[in-house]
C-alpha cells in the first residue's frame, strides 16, 4: 500500500506538487517509486529551464526501465535538488521528501486541474 | 510454476507467449545473489527439440555453425542456426546424447515454433526424426558460486560435482529423466536442470525452502549482458550475423558445409558494414536499446542494442551496433539519451570477468 499525503496535489503521471507561495515543489509519488524499483539515476533539468504543463522535464532510471517525468504545472525551474541527483535512492527511501525541482508557477490556476489526495488514492487503487 | 511465482510476490510480465516472473524482490538483490552466492531461475519456457536417426550428426552439422564432430557424449556445444544469407534463425545449445545418433537442441523460447519449422524444412533427404518436446520439459537454472553445493547437498544430485563447464549427465528425479547440465546464462558457474514439469516444481520448492533466492528474467538480462552474452533479437537476429556480433569463434568455417557458411566466409573476408561493440559512458545516465550512437558532430553511426547501469561494475555500459570504421577499442563515441548527449568510448564486450568452472 503506497503512501499518499493530504494537502498535496497529484498528477495522473504520478508527480506530486506542494505549494509554497508562488513556488511549486515537485517530486514523484510513493506509488511511482514502488512501481519502478531501485532508482539509479535522476535526469533533472537545469535552473532557468521553462516547462509548460504536461511537458516532459526529466526522467528517472531504474535498473530495467526509464520513466519520464512530466511537469504538472507551467513555470520556470528555480531550484534542482542536487542531493537527490547525487543520491537517487533517496526517491525510494522517501518519495515525498526527495523533491526533484522547484518551479516558479506562471499560472497557479492550473493547480485546480490536478487531483487531491483522495482522488489520487482512487486512481492508484484501481 | 505460475502459481509459485505469484505466491512469491513476483512482478509478472508476458514474454514469448509465457507469463514470466520479471522480479521477486528487486533486480539488484537478485543479481548480486547470483554473483556472490546462489540464485534459482525458472526457465521452463526454453525449447527442447530432440533429433535422432542415422543421419543425425550429419544433419545437425548441416544446420549448425559449430562442429559437433569429435565431441563425445555428455558434451554441449554453443552455436547458431543460420539462413543462407548469414542471418540468424536462433542461437542454441546442442547436447550429444549418450545414446548414439541422439541429440538435444535447446533453443530460445521466443523461437521454438520458428526453429522447429526451420529444422523440419532443412531435414529433407536426411534420415532423422525431429521431436519438439518443449511443452513437456521444465527447466530451472541454479547459478552462482554456491550452485554446486546447493545442487549436490540440497537436491542430492551427486553427479553434478564431476561435470566440467559445458558438460552434462543424466540422472532421474522421481523416476523421470533429469538432465544435469553445467551451463548457464549469467557469467557464473551453475547448472541447468531439465526434467518433467512436475519434477521442476518439486526441485523449485526444495530450493526455495532451503533459502535459495528466486531470480527473475530482469536480472537474467542484467547478468548475461555484463558477461558479454548476446540475446537473440537484440545482439543476434536475421539482420545481425554472428560475424557482426563478434561470435565467429562459434562458426567453424573450415567445415566443408553448413547453411550460411558461404555468406559468413564472405563477411569474414570482406568485413561487415556494422559491428557489435561495447560502449562505456562517463555519466550515470543509462543507454537503453534504440538510443542513437553518434560522433561528436551529431552524425549517427549506430544504435544501442542493450544497455544498463551495470550492477556489478557501477558503470553505464551498453552493446551497440555501429559502423565498422568506428568499432576499434577506445574510439570515442557519444550516446544520445533523451535530450542530452553523453561521451563514451568503445570497450570490450565482456564487461564482467566470468567465473566458469574450468
Amino acid at each position: 500500500m503506497s503512501k499518499i499525503i493530504d494537502g498535496l496535489y497529484y498528477s495522473e503521471s504520478h508527480e506530486w506538487v506542494k505549494v509554497e507561495g508562488d513556488i511549486a515543489v515537485i517530486g514523484v509519488t510513493d506509488y511511482a517509486q514502488a512501481e519502478m524499483g531501485d532508482i539509479t539515476y535522476v535526469d533533472a533539468p537545469a535552473e532557468g529551464d521553462e516547462f509548460g504543463k504536461g511537458e516532459e522535464f526529466g526522467a528517472l532510471e531504474s535498473v530495467k526501465a526509464s520513466s519520464d517525468m512530466y511537469c504538472p504545472i507551467s513555470g520556470e525551474v528555480v531550484e534542482v535538488n542536487q542531493d537527490v541527483v547525487d543520491a537517487p535512492e533517496k526517491v525510494n527511501e522517501d518519495a515525498y521528501g526527495a523533491w526533484i525541482i522547484k518551479i516558479k508557477m506562471s499560472d497557479p490556476d492550473e493547480l485546480s486541474a490536478l487531483m487531491d489526495a483522495a482522488a489520487y488514492k482512487a486512481l492508484t487503487d484501481k | 510454476m505460475h502459481s509459485r511465482h505469484v505466491a512469491l510476490g513476483a512482478l509478472m510480465s508476458p514474454f514469448a507467449g509465457f507469463d514470466m516472473p520479471i522480479r521477486y524482490s528487486d533486480i539488484t538483490d537478485e543479481h548480486l545473489a547470483v554473483r556472490k552466492d546462489v540464485g534459482v531461475f525458472d526457465v521452463s519456457h526454453m525449447g527442447e527439440i530432440f533429433v535422432c536417426g542415422p543421419d543425425a550428426e550429419k544433419f545437425i552439422n548441416h544446420i549448425f555453425t559449430n562442429d559437433i564432430r569429435g565431441y563425445n557424449p555428455g558434451k554441449i556445444l554453443y552455436g547458431m542456426m543460420l539462413y543462407p544469407d548469414g542471418g540468424v534463425v536462433d542461437d542454441l545449445l546442442v547436447y550429444r546424447e549418450f545414446t548414439p545418433d541422439h541429440f538435444l537442441l535447446v533453443v530460445n523460447a521466443s523461437n521454438i515454433d520458428k526453429d522447429y519449422r526451420h529444422i523440419c524444412e532443412c531435414a529433407a533427404g536426411y534420415d532423422v526424426q525431429i521431436d519438439n518436446q518443449s511443452a513437456v520439459w521444465g527447466q530451472v537454472a541454479v547459478q552462482g558460486p554456491r550452485a554446486e553445493e546447493v545442487v549436490t547437498k540440497v537436491l542430492g544430485i551427486d553427479c553434478a560435482a564431476s561435470l566440467g563447464f559445458y558438460e552434462y549427465c543424466n540422472s532421474t528425479w522421481n523416476g523421470s529423466r533429469l538432465i544435469v547440465s553445467r551451463t548457464g546464462y549469467t557469467g557464473e558457474d551453475g547448472f541447468e536442470l531439465y526434467t518433467t514439469l512436475e519434477g521442476t516444481c518439486e526441485i523449485w520448492d526444495k530450493l526455495i525452502a532451503a533459502g535459495v533466492k528466486p531470480c527473475g528474467l530482469g536480472c537474467r538480462d542484467t547478468l548475461r549482458f555484463e558477461a558479454g552474452l548476446p540475446l537473440y533479437g537484440d545482439e543476434l537476429s536475421e539482420e545481425i550475423s554472428p560475424i557482426m556480433a563478434g561470435l565467429g569463434m562459434f562458426c567453424k568455417l573450415d567445415k566443408e558445409e553448413f547453411i550460411g557458411r558461404d555468406a559468413l566466409a564472405a563477411q569474414k573476408a570482406q568485413g561487415t558494414a556494422k559491428k557489435l561493440v561495447g560502449i562505456e559512458i562517463e555519466d550515470r545516465a543509462v543507454p537503453r536499446a534504440g538510443y542513437p550512437v553518434e560522433l561528436e558532430d551529431g552524425t549517427q553511426v549506430g544504435v544501442v542494442t542493450t544497455g544498463y547501469h551495470s550492477i556489478s561494475l557501477d558503470k553505464s555500459i551498453c552493446f551497440a551496433l555501429v559502423d565498422t570504421k568506428f568499432s576499434a577499442l577506445d574510439t570515442p563515441l557519444w550516446i544520445r539519451i533523451r535530450k542530452k548527449v553523453f561521451p563514451g568510448k568503445v570497450v570490450k564486450k565482456r564487461f564482467y570477468q566470468t567465473n566458469y568452472k574450468k
